[in-house]
């Protein structure tokens, strides 16, 4: 668009040109509201079938069979579950850990090169988590790390069973390092919105650094931290390929977290191209409004506590 | 209840190193996925590999030509879509003084962001796919589109809101109406920040899987066709490496090899444009 300024302009086309643009600009920020609410009723609208056929016991059914047309997503569910929460309490002590690292201790210099390959491990993309995890995480997960959890830890039931590789804890591993960058970020700039004048409190009273960190920093961070934990899960459930290749693809629950799972998003991924009759693809969309729902409620009380927090945090990039 | 001095100055130290086991614990899978792809991709990269196309099931060679141009059109396709979208609306946030309504989309803009791919994926089938009647370039555009506009928005609000104030005053003072103000005077000045962002927005979608699996499709021939499938880097990654052929899982990691190189220069560039001019 090429606009001349002219030094003797009628009042009334400037107005008008500045009137038009901004109403341009306003389209397109009510397209975005728009788009939302298309999704959702697209959603809707694809799920209509399984909603009216199925109902609740969408959601407690572990049975899920095309053949003899029964749907239930139980299996889904717990496995998306259990793999987010088991990759969200490992990431969690370890993005906390690196995020006061780089707040509290890392020197100046050390403080941009750690954030960026952190941030690296964002930058790749899930399908090459998914070959990583397939081809070197599984293998070493079952000649290295299943044998020592069964050694050590076998009497509990969730480290009994064959080790196989593939299945729900490598999932939860390959998870944990994907989500790591988001809630380091965020983390970080919680524990950074910090006032100064608190830690200077704690440390001018004798504490240690440590004790300033628990008695201080973690406590005022609180709010913002669980933003972060929040955000990180919606990440974890909706991750798709790298799960999809390392979590088994078979919809049992097992307690064993040795055993294959099945996750919603995989099953989409798996099926949804090959559903051959209107109820498959119906049950699959309904599995696709349920992640919609559940993640966008998870993300909107993240924002919410970090924009309580502080405006700019809510910004950081994934 | 304090406990001794000696035991609290040991309890800091092992905190501490227990912060510097964490970083070394993030960085192992860095590097072993950098190193994994690097030496298990080589052995597949060869002139042919990048002008060549797959072979049929059974034959051993072949390239990655179609997905290479597969992804270059499906990345100019999502861009003409989410580059206009995300700085018009971003630029109504931080020029047009929104208020309510503004809140509204930037909290929206922020949700959207953590909308899984694979959803976006599924709304653009049945938008687009159902209607059209098939899988296709300009159904996996779409999608790569959508999944663009959050990023390009977020940036661009950020980046223009750190031009100075004076800046817009000096222009409007010379004459210029609010339009002139923004497209040569505000924009030109946030434009580094602004770049770097479409260009992180690019480095994501390049590597996106799930939400092409039932809008682009893949292809195993020559096509750019906007109405037929279309083959793309890491749908044929994910392909090959779920295959039981030792030589598609080699290429597999070749076209690994391929994308992360691309990914990770767009990121180094993206924040070397930014850090030159920009701040």
């Amino acid at each position: 668009m090429t606009i001349r300024p002219n030094l003797i302009r009628p009042q009334s086309s400037h107005q008008w040109q500045d009137q038009s643009f901004r109403l341009l600009t306003l389209v397109f920020a009510l397209a975005m509201l728009g788009l939302v609410g298309l999704m959702v009723l697209e959603l809707l609208q694809g799920s209509w079938l399984s909603l009216l056929r199925f109902g609740w016991s969408f959601l407690t059914d572990a049975d899920w069979d095309p053949v003899f047309e029964n749907f239930g997503a139980l299996p889904f569910l717990y496995g998306t579950l259990i793999s987010s929460l088991l990759a969200l309490s490992i990431a969690l002590p370890v993005s906390l850990g690196i995020a006061l690292f780089l707040t509290e201790i890392a020197p100046q210099w050390l403080y941009r090169p750690i954030s960026f390959v952190v941030e690296l491990l964002a930058a790749i993309p899930s399908v090459v988590y998914g070959l990583w995890g397939l081809f070197v995480l599984a293998p070493w997960v079952r000649t290295h790390l299943q044998p020592v959890l069964s050694r050590f830890f076998g009497y509990l039931p969730f480290f009994q069973g064959p080790a196989l590789g593939v299945g729900m804890l490598s999932a939860g591993l390959i998870l944990a390092v994907m989500i790591t960058p988001i809630v380091t970020a965020i983390s970080r700039e919680v524990i950074m919105a910090v006032p100064t004048s608190q830690r200077e409190a704690a440390l001018a009273l004798g504490a240690t650094r440590w004790e300033m960190i628990r008695l201080a920093i973690l406590p005022y961070a609180r709010s913002g931290l669980l933003g972060a934990v929040l955000l990180g899960l919606g990440r974890a459930l909706g991750e798709t390929m790298a799960v999809t290749m390392v979590i088994g693809n078979r919809p049992e629950i097992a307690i064993s977290l040795f055993a294959p799972g099945y996750s919603m998003a995989s099953v989409i991924a798996n099926e949804f191209s090959e559903a051959t009759y209107a109820l498959y693809l119906s049950a699959l969309m309904e599995i696709g409004l349920l992640l919609f729902g559940v993640t966008m409620l998870l993300n909107f009380l993240a924002r919410l506590m970090l924009w309580r927090l502080t405006g700019a945090v809510a910004g950081t990039r994934e | 209840m304090l406990h001794s001095y000696p035991f609290r100055k040991l309890l800091n130290r092992a905190v501490t190193v227990l912060m510097l086991l964490a970083v070394v614990l993030a960085l192992i899978p860095l590097f072993s996925i950098l190193w994994h792809t690097f030496e298990r991709g080589w052995p597949a990269i060869s002139p042919t590999f990048f002008t060549h196309l797959p072979k049929p099931v059974g034959e051993t060679g072949g390239g990655i030509a179609n997905a290479l141009a597969g992804t270059g059109l499906l990345i100019l396709l999502a861009s003409s879509i989410g580059v206009p979208f995300g700085l018009l609306v971003g630029i109504y946030l931080a020029e047009f003084n929104p208020g309510g309504l503004g809140t509204v989309v930037r909290f929206l803009n922020d949700v959207l962001t953590g909308i899984p791919s694979i959803v976006t994926g599924m709304f653009v089938y049945s938008l687009l796919v159902l209607t059209m009647g098939g899988f296709s370039a300009l159904a996996g555009g779409v999608a790569l589109g959508l999944i663009m506009i959050p990023t390009v928005t977020r940036s661009t609000e950020e980046m223009l809101k750190m031009v100075p104030t004076s800046l817009r005053e000096a222009s409007l003072a010379l004459g210029a109406t609010k339009t002139q103000t923004i497209l040569r005077v505000v924009l030109p000045a946030a434009i580094p920040g602004i770049l770097t962002g479409i260009m992180l927005a690019v480095a994501r979608v390049a590597g996106e899987t799930a939400p092409l699996l039932f809008t682009a499709f893949g292809n195993r021939f020559w096509s750019l066709r906007l109405d037929q499938p279309i083959a793309a880097l890491p749908l044929q990654i994910f392909t090959y490496a779920i295959s039981p052929y030792r030589d598609w899982q080699t290429q597999a990691w070749g076209a690994a090899l391929v994308l992360v190189t691309l990914v990770l220069v767009l990121n180094i560039v993206a924040r070397l444009v930014f850090h030159r001019d920009g701040r």
